[in-house]
């Protein structure tokens, strides 16, 4: 079962409840997935008294996406993130890796409520700093309802704040991040060296076997990050390269799906590669994809029978004695890609406040054998519930 | 004298002695252990009522550093981003509190409103994450819902409701309906509380845009009272806002319930002095009792050392276990009370909390060593003067009455006196009304001490007037022997005079009080018949519609209408009642009970609203009469001027009215909560409440008629005394048990004394006659002195210690019924128990009893 079936994540609340939803996984959607599903299960379970619920519309195929707008915040969709990973180099040549995500995600609460307090959206945010001088993740969540100016995720373009974490897109496109975590801070610019890269068909990306279970999806690959990062009472210049994804979408997962395995990766051509499968409950493939961007912008698909992960090294965690294959090959029509980890402990625990546990790592990545880039690589279901 | 014979010696002595003597013993250790008992039980009771109490209340505010609150129950929600955003704010938790109404039910589920907390579960789950609501596996989301209400186990065992059950609630006069999703994460056994979402509280209860309080978390080395200064400052253009700590929340807790509860420790420190007096009479008369057998001990060689510390020995064991015995029936008491009664002994300050006793070592110590002591300075007295006696003179029969002679000096008591007087004059320490209590003790100590002369003066007096007239051989013989014994007859007296004193002094105040209550009922309740929109609770009113819709029922001949709401003025002190109506300005008095305190219509400045505050408003915060002062009912606060000043028996935290029509244009809230109806005549209040009902809102309406208000109170009223009556109660108990211990004492000490008077030919009968008449003389002269000090006692209750601890002023009024039938049974009592106290001693030989006397 994934790690979502046993304690939700993501809202510091949820953690009493303990509770089981079994719904689908996002793609790469990852914790929000869970989110997600107990909304459409608690939805399901329980019309509300006399309260009119929002309905949300389905992702559909052939609708463009377009640039601004789109950059911007969807709030009538279900759920909805931006995602951004990368590695970072300090000025001594120290690698470090980092991940800052941000979900906004429609709740059920009845659109009639004039309160400026009702919790229409919910604004949920995650960051981590992989520090292999550390061994371990250093990470940090927070969420909000949207409201007052203190949380929110703006139409229009690129604007999602809470409270003193943000991410805004200038004009100029470049993004400014900034984040004030319990044991870390972080503050970047990221600006973009190309186009954003639409995935599926022109940004619309199936999840699994049914058309509605699908997502709006494009990255930003191959961002160039200048910032820095204090922690450990000094602060550090740091340079690098990043990825960003948005996607947004009403439901995405089939019943079947458990977990998902997921990379993004910038290539020292200039190429970029995203993958993904979404595992069903016995282990094998629901569904799975593979974009790849070549320097001069020419895409190729890669449909679910061509893409097949193959886990090479597992690493068991000493907490939750979840099993990951963090060295895994990745079969992308005739090519292979081999992950291997920046440290293997890249596994970010927070069952204490949050509930939620995945693996999210930086990760090198080799073509067929000669090394071709870096990239994040997650994997989320394999920690198993503590029933007993 | 070898040592071990010694100490053989006095333990024999002192077993001997409680042996031959064990009622004596019994009664001291039994009025020891009463005082002891009783200070410890009410001290637990309170300790653990107020700790729960604080406890509960802390709990709401989490782990917050302050608490921004404005000086109405709500406030404007605009300035809760502003101060999540503020430098030096590490959380901002907004809350909105509701005391929501309970429609139907019985008596006590009315009364009670359920307090709702309105929470961002996203930020309270950081500040306060014991009130988080815990929802079915299945439906995480009712956390948000805005229909989902979480209740703590003690509100759903009170509502009848459990998880998934609906909860009707009232609003106005509009019902609405939650659905209980759960329980609460963790709050305390016994607290009454509810959870729900603070978006959605707004939108149910109709507080759009409101909150009641924001709690800050600050960052981390901001300083805080640095912070709250700038706070402070800043808010000040935008409201009337106070902001405080947790500690002052407290502060605000313990000024609510403290002089209730002071007022009830001295209580039982008063009845832990009276046991401190039986013991003093016990021991000295025990002492002059054994007169010759410690001469006797002096001549066989115990040195006067050795004498003192024996009788302070003998002390110290009826001491301490009088002390132990008490502290047992103290807790015992205190555990009973806190399971049956509650936390607030009826006195309402501490509701909906379940506390628990919990053993208090150190005050367990206080109340030893305050028995144990007092037992030690009621045997000093006597052993001292054992000590220092010459052993042959006091081998001689006859010097008894010269032992205590020393008791007899009037200047100590007469200081006492006028010490005592001179207190009632000061003012009262942080608002107790500490003079007043000391005062009362001393005019007790004085009134006692100066007892064997009074009743030495007044019983020769009529010893004279008496053997004058020739009256009959026992009452003369009676009075001869309380005109010329007059110490011994005053020990006895002792004990009489203080219970009485304290039974008056008490019933006249409860009586007082009662009656100026049943007086103020009646001036306040003038109209026909009351609709209340909710008992309690500050869910909203009736709407300008419905009033009128109310207004214009036939057979009413006239409505007022009440606005009433709270508003805090001070972060360390409970809030105090607004209320709106209508008040004739030229005659206020026609609707407020009005003191003299009132500035006439004609000397009002005219561009002032003239406002009329409750006494405590005038001592708590200053509110003269004529005093221009501004309310923060609206921004810019208004002036106002003090025109009057009203007697409120109902809040002592201070009450305020003001003319609807002023409040309505300053505060643009136009609801009303109450309504006071006068009817036509031949119109019943039932027709009315019957045509009241017909309205769409009529099942929201409470009626009640000036007399069920009045019974209700009154009720209220009694239940809040009734440990009052209690320790009315054990004062009584002591006070005959000392009339028993001194007569029993008294008459086996005058053994030969009824010997020789049997051989000059006095019978028996007689003899016993005399102990009767001796004992209802005593008594009654007690009765009369304990009423004269009484009465002073009372005046100092009524007029400076209920003034200085509730704030309001009351007319004497004497329970004249009560108090005679007090003072006969206490006759009747201590007259037969004189006589059977008597009966032992006479019934032995005559001839043996005069020849103890070598």
């Amino acid at each position: 079962m994934p790690f979502y079936t046993h304690r939700p994540m993501h809202i510091g609340f949820l953690r009493h409840a303990g509770g089981t939803a079994v719904m689908g996984i996002p793609l790469r959607s990852r914790l929000i997935a869970l989110l997600l599903g107990l909304l459409v299960a608690c939805f399901a379970a329980t019309p509300p008294v006399a309260a009119s619920p929002p309905t949300f519309p389905h992702v559909r195929q052939g609708v463009p996406l377009a640039f601004p707008r789109d950059y911007g915040a969807h709030p009538g969709f279900r759920t909805e993130w931006w995602y951004v990973t990368g590695w970072l180099e300090t000025r001594d040549k120290k690698p470090l890796g980092f991940q800052i995500t941000f979900f906004r995600s429609a709740t059920d609460h009845d659109p009639s409520n004039p309160s400026r307090f009702a919790p229409r959206q919910l604004i949920i945010a995650h960051a981590a700093l992989s520090d292999p001088a550390a061994g371990k993740l250093l990470h940090d969540q927070k969420s909000a309802r949207e409201g007052f100016g203190l949380a929110y995720a703006k139409q229009g373009d690129t604007d999602v704040k809470l409270d003193d974490w943000n991410i805004l897109r200038q004009e100029d496109g470049r993004y400014q991040t900034s984040i004030t975590a319990d044991n870390f801070v972080v503050r970047f610019s990221l600006t973009p060296t190309q186009p954003p890269m639409l995935q599926g068909d022109n940004g619309f990306s199936r999840k699994g076997p049914h058309a509605v279970q699908a997502s709006y999806y494009y990255s930003e690959p191959h961002l160039r990050v200048a910032g820095t990062v204090f922690h450990n009472g000094e602060e550090k210049a740091v340079t690098g390269t990043a990825w960003l994804d948005h996607e947004w979408s009403s439901e995405y997962l089939d019943p079947d799906a458990d977990g998902w395995d997921w990379v993004g990766a910038n290539l020292d051509d200039g190429s970029a590669l995203m993958a993904f499968q979404i595992r069903g409950k016995d282990g094998t493939k629901v569904w799975a994809y593979a974009g790849l961007r070549d320097a001069n912008g020419r895409f190729t698909k890669f449909a679910p029978e061509q893409v097949n992960f193959e886990p090479q090294r597992t690493w068991r965690s000493p907490r939750t004695d979840a099993t990951y294959p963090v060295g895994i090959r990745i079969h992308v029509g005739s090519t292979v890609w081999s992950l291997s980890p920046l440290y293997d402990d890249q596994e970010l625990d927070s069952r204490q406040t949050t509930g939620a546990v995945y693996w999210e790592g930086a990760v090198t990545i080799t073509r067929d054998g000669n090394p071709a880039g870096r990239g994040y690589f997650e994997m989320t279901g394999y920690v198993k519930p503590l029933r007993l | 004298m070898p040592v071990g014979h010694k100490r053989t010696l006095s333990r024999w002595l002192l077993l001997g002695e409680w042996q031959a003597h064990k009622v004596q013993a019994a009664t001291a250790i039994i009025s020891i252990a009463l005082g002891v008992a009783l200070g410890y039980a009410i001290h637990l009771i309170n300790a653990a009522a107020f700790n729960e109490f604080s406890a509960a209340a802390r709990s709401l505010s989490g782990q917050s550093d302050l608490q921004v609150r404005s000086a109405q129950s709500t406030f404007d929600e605009s300035i809760y981003p502003l101060l999540a955003r503020h430098k030096g704010v590490e959380l901002a938790n907004p809350v909105l509190e509701i005391d929501a109404a309970l429609p139907g039910g019985d008596e006590e589920r009315k009364r009670a409103p359920l307090k709702i907390l309105g929470l961002d579960i996203f930020r309270a789950s950081v500040m306060a994450p014991d009130l988080i609501g815990i929802p079915a596996e299945d439906k995480l989301f009712d956390i948000l819902a805005d229909d989902a209400i979480f209740l703590s186990p003690a509100a759903m065992e009170w509502l009848e409701v459990k998880q998934g059950d609906l909860l009707q609630l009232r609003v106005g006069t509009q019902p609405i309906t939650l659905r209980v999703a759960g329980g609460l994460a963790r709050v305390r056994a016994g607290q009454r509380l509810a959870v729900m979402d603070v978006g959605a509280a707004q939108w149910r209860f109709q507080r759009l845009g409101q909150l009641s309080r924001i709690e800050l978390k600050l960052v981390r080395g901001v300083d805080r009272s640095a912070f709250k200064t700038e706070l402070g400052q800043e808010l000040a253009a935008r409201g009337h806002f106070l902001i405080s700590e947790t500690a002052d929340q407290e502060v605000r807790v313990a000024n609510m319930s403290r002089a209730y509860r002071v007022n009830l420790n001295m209580l039982a420190m008063v009845a832990l002095f009276t046991g401190a007096f039986l013991v003093f009479s016990t021991q000295a008369l025990s002492v002059v009792r054994r007169r010759h057998q410690f001469a006797l001990l002096r001549v066989l060689g115990f040195t006067r050392s050795q004498l003192l510390r024996q009788i302070l020995v003998e002390g110290s064991v009826l001491g301490a276990t009088g002390s132990i015995a008490g502290l047992m029936l103290g807790y015992l008491t205190a555990a009973v009370a806190l399971h049956y009664f509650g936390g607030d002994l009826g006195g309402g300050f501490f509701p909906g909390i379940k506390p628990s006793v919990n053993f208090d070592t150190s005050a367990a110590m206080v109340f030893f060593i305050l028995g144990l002591g007092v037992t030690l300075l009621g045997s000093a007295v006597p052993a001292w003067e054992a000590a220092n006696t010459r052993p042959a003179p006091a081998l001689k029969a006859g010097s008894e009455d010269v032992a205590l002679a020393k008791l007899a000096r009037p200047w100590p008591a007469l200081l006492c006196l006028a010490l005592g007087g001179v207190l009632t004059r000061l003012p009262p320490i942080f608002d107790l009304p500490l003079f007043g209590y000391l005062a009362v003790a001393l005019l007790l100590i004085g009134g006692i001490a100066l007892m064997p002369r009074v009743s030495a003066l007044i019983f020769s007096a009529i010893s004279v007037a008496a053997s004058r007239h020739g009256s009959a051989a026992t009452p003369v013989l009676a009075l001869a022997r309380l005109a010329n014994a007059p110490n011994q007859a005053s020990v006895a007296l002792g004990g009489v005079l203080a219970s009485f004193t304290l039974i008056v002094a008490m019933a006249i105040m409860v009586n007082s009080f009662r009656v100026s209550v049943d007086d103020w009922l009646k001036h306040v309740l003038p109209a026909d018949l009351y609709v209340r929109t909710a008992v309690s609770g500050d869910t909203r009113g009736l709407t300008p519609d419905e009033k009128n819709g109310i207004a214009a029922v036939p057979g009413i001949l006239r409505a007022d209408f009440f606005r009433s709401s709270q508003l805090m003025l001070d972060a360390g002190r409970p809030a105090v009642a607004l209320i709106a109506r209508p008040i004739d300005i030229t005659d206020p008095g026609n609707t407020l009970p009005l003191t003299s305190d009132v500035v006439p219509a004609a000397q009002l400045p005219m561009e002032a609203i003239p406002i009329w505050v409750s006494e405590a408003m005038v001592d708590l915060y200053g509110f003269t009469p004529g005093k221009r002062i501004t309310l923060p009912i609206a921004v810019p606060a208004p002036d106002f001027v003090v025109a009057g000043v009203w007697r409120d028996y109902g809040r002592q935290f201070g009450a305020i009215q003001m003319r609807l029509k002023d409040y309505q244009a300053l505060s643009g809230d136009l609801k009303v909560n109450d309504a006071a109806l006068w009817l036509e005549a031949g119109i019943t209040p039932e027709e009315v409440i019957a045509s009241l009902r017909l309205f769409p809102f009529g099942q929201a309406l409470e009626f009640a008629e000036p007399g069920q208000i009045r019974a209700l109170s009154l009720n209220i009223f009694d239940r809040s005394f009734a440990v009052t009556y209690l320790l009315e109660a054990v004062a009584i108990i002591i006070g005959l048990l000392g009339v028993a211990s001194s007569f029993s004492a008294q008459a086996l000490a005058r053994r030969k004394e009824f010997g020789a008077l049997r051989h000059i030919g006095v019978t028996q009968r007689q003899i016993l006659g005399m102990l009767a008449v001796e004992g209802a003389l005593l008594t009654s002269l007690g009765i009369m002195l304990g009423f004269g000090l009484g009465w002073c006692i009372s005046l100092i209750l009524v007029f400076i210690v209920n003034p200085q601890s509730f704030h309001w002023t009351m007319q004497l009024a004497l329970p004249w019924k009560a108090l005679i039938a007090v003072a006969i049974a206490l006759l009747l009592s201590a007259a037969l128990t004189a006589v059977a106290s008597g009966r032992h001693s006479v019934s032995g030989s005559a001839i043996r009893a005069v020849r103890e006397d070598w």
